[in-house]
């Protein structure tokens, strides 16, 4: 998959985890810009990710995640697996 | 292991985008409709967010009854189990408020009496403990684990008088040593099998429901259930993508409590309680019994239904029969489970069947809203759902058996305990019903009719579907106005004859393609007259006004061969009653002739005007195959 190709995908992701059609992605995107990304919502938003990419993440992985860069970034390492 | 039972919506996203912007009572019952489909976590969790932008307010427009106080405890994340439960009360018409205390102090917030919970006040109480808070410790038991529990049971029913439901424990822990785990005493997955098994016994005596996970984990895996990365990262025992599931068993208790369930089982006949037609394939012809899987599966769902009966259950069939054919193999079958007296109301005829179901409520003195139709037909579960909102209606697989299946899980008729009444029930409601006297009703038939988009395509019979036609003409029984059965060499010779008048027509709406659904053969009488030798159709598609159309075509047919009249005729079997008043009913003069069998029908064309349709029609060209000669050669050599 290429990036922009995740980036559309995951877009549609956060729109129904946080309920808002307007969010916009981009790198450097952290919880912080969004309202309701509260931890329950995270939880969420992980496993609705694993399920519209048919893909599951390492718990050691997530520990690490900062912004939605590097949220891509490991769907993209698994997606070209 | 998701809500299949459930219809999908194929517009979910923008039906809740609409409902969003309508003021609270309006968007209400909508919300309901929306939580009526098969809904996956963040679905509910969207609704949940639109009910709780509404506040205690605009739930008032549920006019079921009051919300219900609902308080979750626990000593896990519990938060993502909310919205599951409010959407399954509001899927059942009612409100659910709950509270959920500060993580891990439930047994500080039951004995404070100025604690949060006590400030509530709570209807019930669901005691949500997770299995490894339960064998926590340096020397489990099961006498621990059970009194904790009770002592929390005893508390939130004496200070909060509220009602007890608790959950029974998931059984997350592996056997360790294996098979024999159950010799280790200490061994949490022992200790969490004992619990379960104590529970049952201990709630019975304290008055407190089960909400039994732990049948869920052994229908489903507890793979499905539990995971857990899940829970190191979350503490979330039951997983978050169950939670729908979880939320909906939960609401089917909370609802039992209101007095909210199903009372009645109202069934189809053909291809729902056995294969095949009864009125085409006769009772010896019916797919039923042992010996053939298909008729297997039938007898099963039929034990299903008939331990539903046991436990107090009311049963009742709507059926688009004849009353003789629809009963004869709940009289004459050896393998029928089902017996007429296991039925309390039993409707069959060839009227629409939300007519027929309001009937039927109305007979045995309940709601709509207690009833749950099943039916193999997509095109009347529809109509049920569209006319009568209320009335349940699962989704059925393709597979019959998978029938019992999806009942199971839907869960229709979750009952708290079994009383001695419920078994009398429905000897009680059949009484009931012979008495009364039943009551017309109207359903927007048109309405529905004109939302299928049906398009009816139809050609003169062709050499790519002689086989089907063949099939039709020696299969139809009930819609076949003289059930004259042709050989395949008999109709290939109608194929291209220019003296005769042959239809074949097929069915496309939005559930579909029905296949090739009627066929119609006219010769020439004489110069004026066109006499209809054979006019036959699926029972599929009865109630769709499809006789109508065909008339119009076979009119259409008639002029352009400058014919004048058409005439009909009915030749009554033992099986074509439903068409006895077809011409009639179309409009034709019967003519009377002394000493003719059946009757004898005529309509003038000169002066027709179409029938009203609510179907398309398109006209497909005749598919030739190559030479005429040719294929007719083939055609003969492969018969």
């Amino acid at each position: 998959m290429t990036q922009e190709q995740i980036y559309t995908k995951l877009t549609n992701v956060f729109h129904n985890v946080f309920d808002d059609d307007s969010i916009a992605l981009n790198p450097a995107m952290t919880a912080n810009d969004v309202p309701d990304w509260d931890s329950l919502n995270h939880v969420n938003l992980i496993v609705a990710t694993e399920a519209a990419f048919h893909i599951k993440f390492r718990t050691a992985e997530l520990e690490s995640l900062r912004d939605v860069g590097q949220l891509v970034e490991v769907i993209a390492a698994k997606t070209s697996s | 292991m998701d809500l299949h039972w459930l219809p999908r919506h194929t517009e979910w996203n923008q039906a809740l985008r609409r409902v969003r912007a309508l003021p609270a009572q309006d968007a209400v019952p909508q919300l309901v409709q929306l939580a009526n489909c098969s809904l996956d976590f963040l679905q509910t969790a969207r609704i949940g967010a639109v009910l709780s932008s509404f506040g205690a307010e605009g739930l008032s427009h549920l006019n079921r009854c009051p919300p219900l106080k609902l308080a979750l405890l626990g000593s896990s994340t519990l938060t993502h189990l909310i919205p599951a439960i409010r959407v399954a009360a509001l899927r059942r018409g009612f409100a659910v408020e709950i509270y959920v205390g500060p993580y891990g102090t439930y047994r500080q917030e039951l004995a404070d009496s100025s604690s949060g919970l006590y400030r509530f006040g709570p209807d019930v109480v669901l005691m949500a403990l997770d299995a490894h808070h339960l064998v926590a410790g340096e020397c489990p038991s099961v006498e621990q684990a059970i009194d904790r529990m009770r002592s929390c049971w005893q508390l939130a029913k004496e200070q909060l008088h509220a009602t007890v439901i608790q959950q029974t424990v998931l059984p997350v822990f592996h056997p360790v040593i294996g098979s024999n785990e159950h010799r280790y005493e200490m061994s949490p997955h022992t200790l969490v099998q004992r619990i379960n098994h104590e529970l049952r016994v201990q709630s019975e005596a304290e008055g407190v429901f089960l909400l039994s996970v732990d049948h869920l984990a052994q229908m489903d895996g507890v793979a499905a259930w539990f995971n857990h990365a899940l829970w190191h990262r979350s503490k979330q025992e039951i997983h978050l993508a169950m939670t729908p599931v979880y939320g909906d068993h939960a609401g089917r208790i909370l609802a039992a409590l209101r007095g909210i369930s199903s009372k009645c089982l109202v069934l189809d006949l053909d291809n729902t309680l056995w294969g095949g037609v009864a009125g085409d394939d006769g009772i010896e012809g019916i797919l039923l019994g042992q010996g053939h899987a298909v008729g297997e599966a039938y007898v099963s769902l039929q034990n299903y239904v008939k331990s539903l009966a046991d436990r107090g259950v009311i049963l009742a069939v709507c059926s688009k029969n004849d009353i003789a054919n629809a009963l004869l193999p709940f009289e004459r079958h050896p393998e029928m489970v089902l017996r007429p007296g296991d039925i309390s109301h039993f409707v069959a005829n060839w009227e629409d069947k939300a007519t027929n179901l309001r009937r039927i409520a109305h007979a045995l003195d309940i709601g709509l809203d207690s009833l749950v139709f099943v039916d193999d037909n997509p095109f009347e579960r529809n109509l049920v759902r569209q006319e009568l909102p209320m009335v349940q209606v699962p989704e059925m697989p393709d597979d019959p058996a998978m029938y019992e299946v999806t009942l199971a899980a839907a869960g229709y008729f979750e009952a708290l305990s079994i009383t001695s009444e419920d078994r009398q029930r429905v000897k009680l409601y059949k009484e009931n019903s012979d008495r009364r006297r039943l009551q017309e009703t109207s359903t927007d038939m048109d309405g529905y009719l004109r939302s299928l988009n049906m398009e009816l395509t139809w050609s003169a019979f062709d050499d790519a579907s002689i086989s089907r036609v063949v099939q039709l003409i020696n299969k139809s029984n009930q819609f076949n106005l003289t059930t004259r059965r042709y050989t395949q060499e008999q109709v290939i010779d109608l194929v291209g004859n220019l003296s005769v008048i042959t239809l074949q027509l097929r069915l496309k709406d939005i559930f579909g393609d029905n296949g090739l659904i009627a066929v119609v053969i006219g010769r020439p009488q004489d110069s004026e007259t066109l006499e209809i030798d054979t006019w036959l159709m699926s029972c599929r598609v009865l109630g769709r006004h499809i006789e109508e159309v065909t008339l119009n075509l076979i009119v259409e047919q008639a002029r352009r061969r400058e014919f004048r009249k058409i005439a009909g005729r009915y030749l009554p079997t033992a099986k074509n009653a439903m068409v006895r008043d077809h011409y009639a009913r179309l409009g034709f003069q019967e003519e009377v002739v002394a000493g003719q069998t059946g009757s004898r029908w005529i309509i003038c064309i000169d002066d027709y005007m179409d029938r009203v349709s609510f179907a398309k029609t398109v006209e497909i060209e005749s598919q030739r195959m190559g030479g005429m000669i040719d294929s007719r050669t083939d055609l003969h050599e492969a018969h």
